[in-house]
């Protein structure tokens, strides 16, 4: 527990528990008939399931942590940062903050059919911008994202990584108490893995707290200093002594250990 | 090698028995994390603002909420070959089609003067609530992904889609009055009454908006039905006959009465006072009461202008009081309701 300079506390998970509920998955044949059947016996839709995604996670986060969430396909960790960041209610348990928590994740899709530009001052103003700050950072902030005259064309025209970078771009544009960035990186180039991870260092720098969910888990080993392993939606082990929890994950799902003494530098192709 | 390491989160491996530990305490600090919490001053992340903060928080957003709108108005034609062209052809497609129904087929003018302008006002300003009450009705399962994506109070998203229709109204405005002009209607003062009566239209549409919006977030039922809903209304609204008439047939003078005093009824009964002279001049109750040149007055057809002469329903000062109490109501109601449930949009 050596790492964390300050003691104060800045996200508090008590106890969280989130279920959603998912509409159109499988059940009856689909026809009007089946589902007069249904009314008529007074059955619940077969066709939501509720999906009990967090069970019972407890968590303290400190100043200027940062914090890698690993675990399988579908253990809970982008419910979890959406838990955190107040977009999906807690069913039971509760989530403190000390301030709202910045989202950047895979699907944080924003209008699709609108120009690179005009995402640009809506996600601003979307995150509380005043017109005349949106216009004072535009540049930097399509000079950061790199996606170049593409800015003019909608943003469905634009590539996966393009598109996440312009996504990044915006949401590091205002400062935030707390970062979250999920896969958001995963698609991106060289040169911008290379900025993002410094942009996280900087965060860090501001006492600021970062969580990241990765599959790369070099990226994780590179930019954090506590991970939390999930499984299932419960915790499975978590700590401040990363390659120790990262080589049991690996273990536990069958993949090779990490040689580390070749990959220290964030780059996962190896 | 260690692209095996990653390929191991695939769906298919999620049956492993892995089994999580029971919570371990050992992590977690002694005290309660709840006092944990409270001590350093942090606040649940899904927590709902106080109702008078929430409209402070959705004005300190205004510019998104406006940016918003025009921004999905510009979208909206941006596939169509004749692109922004729509905002003006899809008002005159409308008149052009309920004229050739209403107007020329069916007839259902029953002696209302210059039926054209009458029936196309109303066309024009009921579009305006139907419209927004469709699209309200479905704005938080059409939005899910930014609701998922971006923390803003979500209010801004069924007032942005008002605002939308609000501003497709002003283009529907803008042909109005070139077709009213056109046949000959007087440019009068009484005109700019029209701008208070959309604007107390506005504020019924954003009250309702909220409501229907969340009603709509809930179960997709609703939102299929809200078509037949809102098109039964306008049936009932006096849209392409009108109330007024129908209502001295004096069979059913409280079914009268109860359309008039319909908000949508109001509002264009509002707007055509406003731009058309002869629905103003020939309003019930618009003069003094004569027995005599009241009785001249014939439904069908003779001494229109008469109408004035006789009791009004529903005075013009009454439609104003009523404009002015739906949209007090709306918008204190649907505000109300919306807030109550704004943590659990994202849900789906």
């Amino acid at each position: 527990m050596a790492v964390a300079n300050s003691s104060d506390p800045t996200v508090v998970v008590d106890d969280l528990h989130v279920v959603y509920r998912v509409y159109g998955a499988g059940g009856d044949k689909g026809t009007a008939a089946t589902a007069l059947m249904r009314v008529m016996k007074r059955q619940r839709r077969p066709s939501v399931r509720e999906v009990h995604a967090i069970r019972g996670v407890s968590f303290v986060v400190n100043h200027g942590d940062a914090i890698g969430i690993i675990g399988r396909n579908g253990s809970g960790k982008s419910t979890l940062l959406q838990a955190v960041a107040g977009l999906l209610p807690p069913e039971q348990g509760c989530v403190y903050t000390s301030g709202q928590a910045a989202l950047l994740g895979v699907n944080a899709a924003l209008l699709d059919d609108l120009t690179g530009e005009r995402n640009v001052v809506l996600g601003c103003l979307a995150m509380g911008m005043s017109p005349q700050e949106v216009k004072d950072r535009f540049q930097s902030i399509v000079d950061f994202s790199g996606v170049g005259n593409f800015i003019d064309y909608p943003m469905r025209t634009y590539s996966t990584g393009m598109a996440q970078r312009l996504r990044f771009s915006i949401a590091s544009a205002k400062s935030h108490e707390i970062l979250m960035i999920d896969e958001a990186l995963a698609t991106g180039d060289a040169n911008f893995r290379a900025k993002s991870h410094e942009k996280i260092m900087e965060l860090r720098g501001e006492a600021g707290t970062v969580f990241l969910v990765a599959h790369n888990l070099a990226e994780i080993e590179a930019s954090c200093n506590r991970v939390i392993w999930l499984e299932k939606g419960k915790i499975m082990m978590q700590g401040y002594d990363v390659p120790a929890v990262v080589d049991a994950y690996l273990e536990a799902t069958g993949g090779e250990p990490r040689k580390r003494d070749k990959v220290q530098d964030g780059d996962h192709s190896a | 090698m260690r692209e095996r390491a990653r390929d191991q989160g695939g769906p298919g491996t999620l049956t492993d028995d892995l089994t999580p530990p029971e919570i371990s305490r050992d992590d977690l600090p002694d005290e309660p994390l709840a006092e944990l919490a409270a001590r350093y001053r942090l606040r649940p992340s899904a927590a709902r603002p106080g109702v008078f903060a929430y409209a402070g928080q959705l004005w300190a957003r205004r510019y998104f909420i406006v940016g918003f709108a025009t921004a999905r108005n510009v979208a909206m034609y941006t596939e169509a070959r004749l692109g922004q062209l729509w905002q003006v052809l899809t008002p005159l497609l409308n008149a052009a089609v309920y004229y050739l129904i209403f107007g020329i087929i069916l007839d259902t003018s029953r002696g209302v003067p210059k039926f054209l302008d009458f029936l196309i006002t109303g066309i024009f300003v009921f579009n305006f609530t139907q419209r927004a009450f469709i699209t309200t009705s479905r704005v938080i399962p059409d939005s899910l992904p930014l609701i998922r994506a971006l923390p803003f109070p979500r209010g801004c998203l069924p007032i942005g889609y008002v605002l939308i229709e609000l501003e497709q109204l002003a283009m529907s405005m803008v042909v109005l009055t070139v077709i009213v002009l056109s046949t000959g209607e007087p440019l009068t003062w009484y005109w700019l009454l029209a701008l208070p009566a959309l604007l107390l239209q506005a504020m019924f549409n954003i009250g309702m908006g909220l409501f229907l919006a969340r009603l709509g977030a809930g179960a997709d039922d609703f939102s299929q039905l809200m078509p037949f809903l809102v098109r039964t209304w306008m049936y009932c609204s006096g849209v392409m006959y009108s109330i007024a008439t129908v209502s001295f047939d004096r069979k059913h003078p409280s079914v009268g009465y109860l359309l008039q005093v319909n908000p949508a009824a109001v509002f264009i009964d509002l707007v055509r006072n406003a731009i058309l002279a002869t629905q103003r001049d020939g309003w019930p109750g618009s003069k003094p009461y004569n027995a005599a040149l009241c009785k001249l007055y014939d439904v069908k057809g003779a001494h229109l202008e008469n109408s004035a002469y006789c009791h009004g329903t529903v005075t013009i000062n009454d439609l104003w009081l009523l404009g002015a109490g739906w949209a007090i109501v709306a918008i204190v109601v649907g505000y109300v309701f919306f807030w109550q449930a704004e943590t659990k949009y994202g849900r789906g």
